[in-house]
């Protein structure tokens, strides 16, 4: 039952799940960990861009991450209309707004899902690239192409993140804005426009992360339950809010999904994610790089 | 019991006889499969309430105890062959100890991530029941109905019957703990559980007798949906779907009285019968959805606190 190489196998694999992992968390980990905003319909999101990577690659035959790039302006400004309207609504009145916002966005999640099923379907639906379908060996050891991008790509992502919210004057603001939003505000800097442009980019990043998405396997358009999940075990494991500590997780994340992928079988994987995330909640809820005490 | 009270009881025993004639004089199957789900969503939404609305936890994990009580009443039928009344009375017990332990959750857990924390459960326990190969496991499991008992014509006559007696119990339990200590005792947790520990508010026990009493009756109304679909599958039991329904009927019909979530069930429940059968069920998830957001966005208090702020208006007009 037990071998060796199963286990390296599974890890290997399971690293560069992770990294992908990692990449479809990031928006996440700045809207939800960041900003505090419970946004549910994220992975939603996720599968929305994944069909307007489909979309491009199927009419114009675009290559899937440069379509990623190519939707990622819309995305950014769909983003700002996206947090404009969850102020207005929730965070301006004040009171129970995390709970009433929840619903917001699990209504939001839903519209989008029956959008897609009307537009295209509930088929599984893929992308074509030069670089899909192929591997790579290593003795006995088959990784596929399709991994490696998004381990490349998602590992690129993080850094870039990171970068730019400990580099940047704007992602400094974005990072104060979560300490002390009242601080801001009597420095005068206007806290909602700073969120409202953190809010963007957590949906610009999809762009990216949504043709990995359907690069790394095909989607549909209720695919998005199952990420619910993962990404929040991802964000609520790496502690609210930190860009490095949501790799380590989402590796953790897909280290953990690979093994019992291997030793269980499919049918227990979807409940590796949730039951990590209960564990965390439950054990150390500020995660294991939290930024609260 | 004041006059109030004499008015709902009246209510409660018009509302059976009702539903006890309909079952004698209608001969059409179709409107009791129809009004079958409206009732089962009514119960749904009246539990989730007593913790959601009074106590402020938002639950996602109605599906969860949904399954739960679906499932319980399959392995006792499989095992067993218990009756229909074994049957749910044994999901109330298995849906009062989840409910127990969801209780314990809040203790560490409030807000968003105890709601977070109810998806996952539901995701962990609908993967244990797919790999339980004895109920079915993925494939889900066929279910022989038995015969009606008298005076029913049809089991789904009797079921329909059932799930009446059920939605009395939900609500007359509901109405009872909005009016009691409890209610008010969940009010004041709701507002700010800190102040309401110091002011001396049993927070622990009120939230525990909530989760207990929510969770029992909402795995009660699942045990008889698996003999009403004569099938049952982990993934329709499930479904996501039965979480943001139930929410969202409460928050439509407003969560703060107990009659909110009933008007919310009834009106989505018979929008969702009415699409499912003329246009599709995708449509259905888009319109709850729709009614989701719209509800959330333009009326917080849902239609029972749109009807308040019109009496407000009106009195004000007068006086």
């Amino acid at each position: 039952m037990f071998s060796f190489d199963l286990l390296l196998d599974a890890v290997v694999s399971g690293v560069l799940l992770g990294c992908f992992y990692a990449a479809v968390s990031l928006g996440l980990s700045l809207s939800f960990g960041l900003l505090d905003v419970p946004n549910v319909a994220h992975p939603a999101f996720l599968v929305m861009a994944s069909y307007g990577v489909f979309f491009l690659n199927e009419s114009y035959g675009v290559d899937p991450l440069l379509a990623g790039l190519l939707i990622t302006p819309l995305l950014f400004v769909f983003g700002l209309v996206a947090y404009r309207l969850y102020y207005q609504t929730f965070e301006k009145r004040g009171s129970d707004a995390g709970v009433r916002g929840i619903a917001f966005f699990f209504g939001i999640a839903f519209i989008i899902e029956v959008l897609l099923i009307l537009q295209f379907g509930v088929d599984q639906r893929s992308v074509t690239a030069s670089y899909i379908g192929k591997a790579w060996r290593i003795g006995d050891m088959r990784i596929p192409f399709r991994l490696l991008v998004a381990f490349a790509v998602a590992a690129a992502l993080t850094i870039l993140l990171t970068l730019y919210l400990s580099r940047t004057f704007m992602g400094r603001a974005i990072r104060a804005v979560a300490q002390d939003q009242e601080a801001l505000r009597l420095m005068g800097a206007d806290p909602i426009r700073i969120k409202q442009w953190a809010f963007g980019i957590s949906t610009a990043v999809l762009g990216i992360a949504g043709a990995l998405l359907i690069i790394v396997a095909p989607v549909n358009p209720t695919l998005d339950r199952s990420y619910i999940g993962r990404t929040f075990c991802v964000v609520v494991m790496a502690g609210l809010g930190s860009m490095s500590g949501t790799l380590v997780a989402a590796i953790i994340l897909g280290v953990a999904e690979a093994i019992v992928l291997t030793m269980f079988g499919a049918s227990w994987a979807p409940a590796i994610s949730f039951a990590m995330l209960l564990g965390v909640l439950a054990v150390r809820p500020q995660g294991l790089f939290g930024r609260r005490s | 019991m004041n006059r109030g009270g004499t008015q709902f009881w009246i209510g409660a025993i018009l509302f059976l006889v009702a539903t006890f004639a309909m079952t004698q004089i209608i001969g059409n199957q179709y409107p009791f499969f129809a009004c079958y789900v409206i009732l089962q969503f009514i119960v749904l939404a009246v539990a989730w309430n007593i913790l959601g609305g009074y106590a402020g936890y938002v639950n996602f994990g109605t599906s969860a105890f949904f399954g739960v009580g679906v499932y319980t009443a399959v392995f006792l039928f499989k095992a067993a062959g218990a009756p229909l009344a074994v049957q749910i009375a044994a999901a109330a017990v298995v849906g009062a100890l989840m409910g127990f332990a969801l209780g314990l959750l809040t203790l560490r857990m409030q807000g968003i991530f105890f709601s977070i924390a109810t998806i996952a459960l539901t995701i962990v326990i609908e993967t244990s029941i797919t790999n339980w190969r004895y109920v079915g496991g993925a494939a889900g499991i066929q279910m022989q109905q038995p015969v009606a008992m008298e005076p029913f014509n049809s089991y789904v006559q009797m079921l329909f019957f059932i799930q009446a007696l059920l939605v009395v119990l939900a609500v007359a339990t509901s109405r009872y703990i909005q009016n009691s200590w409890i209610g008010r005792g969940l009010q004041a947790l709701k507002d700010d559980e800190l102040a309401a520990e110091c002011t001396g508010v049993p927070t622990l026990r009120l939230k525990l007798l909530a989760c207990v009493i929510s969770g029992a009756l909402m795995c009660a109304a699942g045990a008889p949906a698996a003999m009403y679909l004569q099938y049952a599958d982990p993934s329709s039991a499930f479904n996501l779907n039965y979480s943001v329904s139930v929410l969202a009927m409460s928050l439509i019909g407003g969560t703060a009285h107990w009659a909110g979530p009933v008007i919310g069930a009834i009106l989505l429940g018979t929008t969702q019968q009415l699409l499912t059968v003329t246009i599709s069920s995708e449509v259905n998830v888009l319109v709850l959805g729709v009614m989701l957001v719209l509800f959330v966005v333009g009326a917080p208090e849902g239609i029972i606190g749109l009807i308040g702020k019109a009496r407000r208006n009106r009195n004000e007009g007068e006086g």
